[in-house]
């Protein structure tokens, strides 16, 4: 209880030093004259000092002032001198608050650029350290961090003091931390220890701050900034290799799903579709044009606006396949390159029929608040939207499994492609099954489209970059195999990541089309060869 | 033959000579204008503008009674994106056509394709596009901006204290000469200037590249070493827009590693969200949100025409723009359409540009650009924060590579492109 109660005593008296702090520089407070006249000056140079000293003025309005810069709501007259903030359709003095009743005629925004934006995260760190929320305080200690102002250390310190919340009062002791290492003045002990706290931070930036002592650092506090800056690096070495391999499975997601419907269409029936790509982009424009729709007519549905556009996507491009095989495909069954030539020039075809309709430029598909941004897990970074495509491709991949294994469509389609004239005696429509079955491939390709328009450009394009890889993946896994093209994909995803890091983006990709190349040579049928019947047909 | 290929056979040679019959009608009384911008394929997202450019200055120029007391005429031929198909097709505006003068082309292989054409039937080529400079030809006129108005200004503002104070640097930029040719340039400029070498990160990726994840996590580690680091890319247009993503994904702010890219232009910000963008930076020498009354009146009657009340500007328009009406002035002046007098007319030259300059013709066949950087805005606009104080002459042969140091190009004097300044001779 003593203890508790000698704490509480010094809260107290932390807070009224404090209060008394605030309240015993007015004339600090009076000097924000100054730092309002830079900012009338319209140079970059003079608002970050303004800003700066902003934050050590211990006025009031100091973060209003600042919050209003990085709104781009302070508005200044050079003429009159007068700041003010703009708020709704008037404008209120920015020192006081007060309304002006007749704002000065030529009110202009305070201009941003990087190095004040820089200078408004560090202010914004040091004034926001007390904010009642404890998610705001902790972003306060990682602007903190990141600016490393040797002048928060008071408020910093003030903060840590009255701190509650356990993840912020982390936060905080590493932002103080970050100060103390670096602060001459400081006695060794607590640069050591300052140097250990960091070190247990273990990320990046901690081994960037170990790094880069002032030159006037002790060697003893050098060489444990050191020490602890290899540990960290070590272990992020081991992250690293974990976070390639995350990226492997993303890439390889994104094969998969591109190459997925190829796998219907050339892997079960045998028909080299270079329009695939092209019905992938169809399904990217249809996701576009759904956006369109409801951004015009009903914004609040935008989070679901991909929903949408899945079984829409797959309708277009379905029957855009359906369309392709009933008119042009069907007459060439058993003509593998003429079939080649027909849907080479379908795919030109497609995409100058898009660039007429849509114009050649790129499309803008928004991705809904639940797919932006990114999780932290460890010192793993995982995108959102990257994530939502791994899973989303798998549940493709398991539901085109369901269909052609447990429907009667399903089993239609396998009997039609592994030997038509038995499934023709046993009464099956097979035209009809090789165009639903190549609608299916075609729409499957659509739904693809849903999920690249997240990740890439939405333009008459984009079909294009995927056709090679696609083919590559399908031929790779085993023709005529779901399985395969599923290990194909992931495999070709991987092992790309972890070339990519050594041998560049260029020659990475060569490296595993030279791998590939050489796989066929010794395994011709792929990865998962198919045996039986259907292989010598 | 069949009697389908008889058919056609037929329906073509009766289009060409429908074709030809008009251009000898035509050709007394109308200069013609040749416009060699792909409308098709990959590069259409970045030409199909600069047709529509021209075609609106030739309008422009009609209404104000044309050129020499003839109105001008457009011909309009598509190159596909196919850079062999540009050579044929030049050669087809040149010799069967015609034309006066082309404006054309935007990547540097079209160029190149097309000079041998260009020189052989002595026609004049505008091309607006900036570029890697190491090139100077009697017959082509640069209209676009060399390295030292565009990639060398851009580093010094970064390495300014407005800029951020940069000392670390990551050139990336897609697999083709453009891009080789200015990190080279680049590269050499930052060891000049005392950067080490272990602070320079040089990346190339394919054309039309889509995965960024491990290059832009690489990048953030490389700009994590304590020191302020930017990233200088020459990354070609397609591939921009999930490399951006990406950034904003992973939350790399401009704040932390800004990105100055030197082909990312209003066109291509059109497709992206810009909002995780706001704060990185392009260099160009002209931006649509330039506030000079030449801009407002050029973008009010530029949408009057495309009838389209919120098409963008970009720089490259700009040049077409300076190109064409240096073209207009030279001809007036030099009273005819002859080739080699309009040459010999067009150094000297000066016409207004967009932003409040004077861009002249040098004797090197470039000309002179004020080099601005612009800051991108949440609305997909750029917000001007550095100028040059000075408009900047175009300088074909680089001063930081040692093959090229030496060399000059100068057309009115010594009637060279690429005069060696040691050995005294041409070529």
């Amino acid at each position: 209880m003593q203890i508790s109660a000698s704490r509480l005593a010094r809260h107290l008296f932390l807070v009224l030093a404090l209060v008394a702090g605030l309240l015993a520089r007015p004339a600090l407070a009076q000097d924000i004259s100054g730092a309002l006249t830079k900012l009338t000056a319209d140079s970059y140079a003079d608002t970050g000092e303004a800003i700066a000293d902003l934050a050590t003025s211990g006025h009031p309005r100091a973060a209003v002032i600042v919050q209003a810069i990085q709104d781009k709501t302070l508005e200044f007259d050079a003429a009159t001198k007068t700041v003010a903030i703009r708020a709704g359709s008037g404008v209120v003095d920015a020192a006081t608050g007060e309304t002006i009743a007749a704002p000065p005629a030529g009110l202009s925004p305070v201009r941003v650029n990087n190095r004040v934006r820089s200078a408004i995260a560090a202010a914004m760190g040091a004034l926001t350290l007390m904010s009642p929320d404890p998610a705001k305080r902790r972003e306060a200690a990682e602007a903190v961090f990141k600016s490393r102002d040797q002048d928060a250390l008071p408020a910093l310190e003030a903060a840590l003091a009255k701190e509650k919340d356990a993840a912020a009062r982390t936060a905080l002791q590493t932002a103080r931390a970050a100060l103390v290492l670096a602060k001459t003045g400081a006695s060794e002990a607590d640069r050591l220890a300052a140097a250990r706290t960091i070190r247990e931070r273990g990320d990046q930036d901690a081994v960037s701050l170990l790094r880069s002592l002032p030159a006037d650092t002790p060697a003893a506090i050098r060489d444990a900034a050191q020490a602890g800056a290899k540990s960290i690096e070590t272990s992020l070495a081991l992250w690293n290799s974990a976070q390639n391999a995350l990226y492997g499975l993303s890439l390889g997601s994104v094969l998969l799903l591109a190459a997925i419907g190829l796998a219907i269409t050339f892997g079960v029936m045998g028909i080299i579709n270079m329009a695939h790509g092209e019905l992938v982009m169809l399904g990217a424009y249809t996701t576009f044009m759904v956006q369109e729709v409801i951004r015009t007519h009903v914004p609040g549905l935008f989070d679901w606006s991909l929903a949408i556009a899945l079984p829409l996507a797959f309708l277009v491009s379905g029957a855009v396949g359906v369309a392709i095989e009933r008119t042009v495909i069907r007459w060439l069954y058993g003509r593998p390159l003429e079939t080649l030539l027909a849907t080479w020039g379908l795919s030109l075809i497609l995409q100058q029929l898009v660039r007429t309709l849509f114009g050649a430029n790129n499309r803008e598909v928004g991705a809904p608040t639940w797919m932006s941004g990114s999780i932290e897990l460890g010192h793993l970074t995982l995108t959102t939207g990257r994530m939502w495509i791994i899973v989303f491709a798998l549940c493709v991949f398991v539901g085109l499994m369901l269909i052609l294994k447990k429907t009667a469509a399903g089993l239609q389609m396998r009997a039609v492609t592994q030997n038509r004239s038995m499934a023709s005696a046993m009464g099956i429509r097979t035209p009809w099954v090789d165009a639903l079955t190549f609608g299916l491939g075609c729409g499957i390709a659509g739904i693809a489209g849903v999920a690249l328009s997240q990740i890439d450009n939405v333009s008459p394009n984009l079909g294009q970059s995927y056709i090679i890889d696609s083919f590559m993946v399908v031929v790779f896994g085993g023709v005529g195999n779901l399985w395969g093209t599923l290990v194909g994909a992931l495999t070709l995803g991987v092992v790309n990541k972890f070339l990519e890091p050594f041998a560049g983006a260029v020659l990475g990709k060569i490296l595993v089309l030279v791998f590939i190349i050489l796989f066929i040579q010794k395994r011709p049928r792929g990865l998962f060869a198919l045996k039986g019947r259907s292989v010598e047909a | 033959m069949n009697l389908n290929e008889k058919l056609l056979g037929a329906i073509i040679g009766a289009a060409i000579s429908a074709g030809a019959f008009a251009t000898a009608a035509d050709a007394a009384d109308t200069i013609k204008v040749g416009v060699l911008h792909s409308l098709s394929g990959t590069m259409a997202i970045s030409e199909t503008t600069l047709k529509d450019t021209i075609l609106f200055m030739i309008d422009e120029q009609n209404k104000k009674g044309g050129v020499l007391g003839k109105k001008l005429e457009a011909v309009v031929v598509d190159p596909a994106s196919n850079w062999p198909l540009f050579a044929e097709k030049a050669r087809e505006l040149i010799a069967k056509d015609k034309v006066s003068v082309v404006f054309g082309c935007w990547t540097s292989v079209s160029r190149k394709s097309v000079l041998p054409v260009f020189k052989e039937l002595n026609s004049i080529l505008f091309y607006p596009v900036q570029y890697e400079g190491e090139e100077s030809e009697r017959n082509v006129f640069y209209t676009g901006a060399a390295p030292n108005q565009q990639a060398i200004p851009a580093v010094d503002y970064l390495m300014s204290k407005d800029g951020g104070d940069v000392k670390r640097w990551v050139l990336a930029g897609t697999d083709y000469v453009y891009p080789r040719t200015t990190n080279k340039i680049l590269e050499a400029y930052l060891k000049s200037k005392g950067v080490a070498a272990e602070d320079i990160m040089i990346n190339y990726t394919p054309f039309g590249h889509s995965d960024w994840q491990t290059i832009v996590s690489d990048i953030k580690k490389f700009g994590s070493a304590g020191k302020k680091t930017a990233v200088v890319s020459t990354i070609n247009g397609d591939a921009n827009v999930p490399f951006y993503k990406e950034l904003g994904n992973q939350g790399i702010k401009a704040t932390d590693i800004p990105v100055v890219a030197f082909s990312v232009g209003e066109e291509e910000l059109a497709g992206i969200d810009t909002k995780p963008l706001v704060g990185h930076l392009a260099a160009w020498n002209y931006f649509q949100s330039v506030k000079t009354p030449e801009n407002e009146a050029f973008i009010a009657k530029w949408r009057e025409f495309t009838k389209n009340p919120k098409r963008v500007t970009n720089d490259p328009m700009e040049a077409s723009v300076i190109g064409f009406n240096a073209w207009v002035k030279a001809v007036e002046k030099a009273g005819t359409v002859d080739t080699d007098k309009v040459i010999d007319t067009l150094p000297g030259i000066e016409t207004p540009n967009l932003t409040g300059g004077i861009a002249k013709i040098l004797p090197n066949h470039h000309i002179t650009k004020p080099v601005l950087i612009g800051e991108i805005k949440a609305d997909g606009q750029f917000d001007v924060v550095w100028k040059t104080k000075d408009l900047v002459p175009g300088d074909a042969w680089t001063d930081y590579l040692p093959g090229s140091k030496d060399l000059e190009a100068d057309w009115v004097t010594l009637k060279c492109g690429n005069y060696n300044t040691v050995t005294k001779k041409c070529g």
